[in-house]
């Protein structure tokens, strides 16, 4: 019965809609910016935990960094339920990288490739996960940070960012990030960053999320609220010498 | 072995708890010419006898490299060997197409061993006639395998299979507990001394074998006929001890054996240039 009813319904949808309704067109519960940096002891990665629904700011405990396997350290942005997905793919990845019990272990150089053959062959479906992903990890002493994004490009680098924060966190990134910084140097730098993106993002909401991956593993500090200030004297009075305005 | 009721498929059982034409094909591997191999720390040496079954033609490819960090060498029947090689070829580069990372050869070992289970349990299928020495890299050092056509699959110090293979065991026996410690070259010359072993009082020389070595930092590779025969010509100079003594200028005239009969007649003690030596 139900067999027919589809086709019956399909019969009254065109082509064109049928393949749309089989491939992502929009994301729906969206994360925004990722920051991560490579620090002495290993990465840092932060985001806020925020989940938008379009301009709704609806969901505000949003865990958007997670560990995958011994080793590496999964921040996202973008479509949410797609980030449970990857989530989903790389634990069954993980788990029978486990069941070989041979003494070796995929590495976040490993997992990095495998994410980034994963979306691209799905951008070639023209079906993608809608993500920015950052992938950070530390194996034998090695560390490791990367990028992947829904189109498939990747690359590794000092200090990553998604979204809003390539625009406003790189920068400050470039000019104050070094090597060896120390854990408390490195949330500060994190922070400083984070700050500007709640100021200028408006998917941003004032609860972060601040994980980090060193050889011992991954540990995940508990949410906090940054100090925000709204009385600078530039922004007071804001029209006054703006010719017209009001 | 002799023939029995039990033996014209693989998926019958023998009362005895046996399948019969999985030893054939083990019988199989027995009868292809020797292949050695040994491993260090570091470096895993590879070592075939190659012998040309006429001057007129080439040798037969024993030696395999499926990745930059693993090779393997063959026994028995060699199309078998070749198809198994290109899997594992297959398989390496598929594993750092997606993972940008070195297939480890432990895994890569059990992928042959599962894919030779296979044929020992369909009745449309044989099992491959060809036993492997597997050498490569990983995370956690060199490491030799061997994997039979029964699908079975051990880690070894050293090992040979193939004909005569026996001898060599014998001489790797009484030296591999320095392997774990040795350099490489003392590992070429151990490899060398047991492939002699194998040629029973034949004259050793670079046509007639094939060494190969993967190392830490070393890619997998096959040695030319020029680097073999100094380390051969060294190995007379030292005079280590096996059971047969080779003078250094003597001609010896090889001995009447199982060889087919063109190949008598070498030249003296000269590195030998094989006919049609590609």
């Amino acid at each position: 019965m139900n067999l027919i009813d589809s086709t019956q319904a399909k019969n009254t949808l065109l082509s064109s809609e049928i393949a749309a309704s089989e491939r992502t067109l929009y994301p729906y519960v969206t994360g925004t910016s990722v920051i991560g940096i490579k620090y002495k002891d290993g990465i840092l990665m932060a985001a806020d935990m925020g989940g938008s629904y379009g301009s709704t700011l609806r969901y505000k405990s949003v865990e958007r960094l997670k560990p995958v396997g011994k080793h590496s350290l999964l921040g996202a942005s973008g479509e949410i339920s797609d980030f449970q997905e990857i989530l989903r793919y790389l634990d069954e990845l993980i788990l029978y990288d486990n069941m070989w019990d041979d003494g070796n272990s995929l590495g976040p150089k490993e997992v990095h490739n495998y994410l980034t053959r994963v979306m691209y062959n799905r951008r070639n479906k023209f079906n993608p996960l809608w993500n920015s992903l950052v992938l950070g990890g530390v194996k034998n002493g090695q560390k490791y940070l990367g990028t992947v994004s829904m189109i498939g490009v990747h690359f590794e680098d000092n200090h990553v960012a998604t979204g809003f924060g390539n625009h406003l966190a790189r920068p400050i990134l470039r000019d104050e990030w070094h090597e060896n910084l120390s854990f408390e140097d490195g949330v500060k730098l994190l922070e400083k960053c984070m700050l500007v993106l709640l100021y200028r993002d408006r998917s941003a909401v004032n609860k972060l999320q601040i994980a980090k991956i060193t050889e011992e593993g991954f540990t995940s500090y508990p949410p906090y609220a940054l100090k925000t200030f709204w009385n600078f004297s530039a922004f007071q009075n804001p029209t006054v010498g703006a010719e017209g305005s009001w | 072995m002799f023939r029995n009721q039990y033996d014209t498929d693989v998926t019958t059982w023998s009362p005895a708890g046996r399948l019969f034409q999985v030893e054939y094909a083990m019988e199989a591997v027995k009868q292809g010419s020797a292949a050695i191999g040994l491993r260090s720390k570091t470096h895993v040496v590879l070592a075939c006898v190659n012998k040309a079954n006429s001057e007129l033609s080439s040798h037969q490819k024993k030696i395999f490299k499926a990745d930059d960090h693993i090779g393997v060498a063959i026994a028995g029947l060699t199309a078998d060997g070749r198809v198994l090689s290109r899997y594992m070829r297959s398989e390496c580069i598929n594993y750092s197409y997606t993972y940008e990372s070195p297939l480890p050869v432990g895994r890569l070992v059990v992928q042959l061993a599962d894919k030779a289970q296979v044929c020992t349990q369909r009745s449309w299928k044989r099992p491959y006639g060809v036993g492997l020495l597997v050498a490569g890299l990983d995370e956690s050092g060199a490491h030799l395998y061997y994997n039979c056509p029964s699908g079975n699959y051990f880690e070894y110090q050293s090992f040979a299979i193939g004909s005569r293979s026996q001898a060599a065991k014998t001489y790797l026996e009484r030296k591999f507990a320095n392997f774990m410690s040795s350099s490489r070259e003392d590992l070429l010359k151990d490899a060398l001394f047991a492939l002699r072993e194998t040629l029973q009082g034949e004259k050793l020389t670079s046509s007639a074998c094939t060494v190969a070595v993967v190392g830490v930092g070393e890619a997998f590779h096959i040695l030319d006929n020029q680097t073999v025969q100094t380390l051969i010509d060294s190995l007379e100079i030292a005079e280590e001890g096996p059971v047969n003594e080779e003078g250094p200028a003597a001609d010896q005239g090889p001995p009447a054996d199982l060889d087919p009969p063109a190949d008598l007649g070498h030249p003296p003690a000269e590195p030998a240039v094989a006919p049609m030596d590609i």
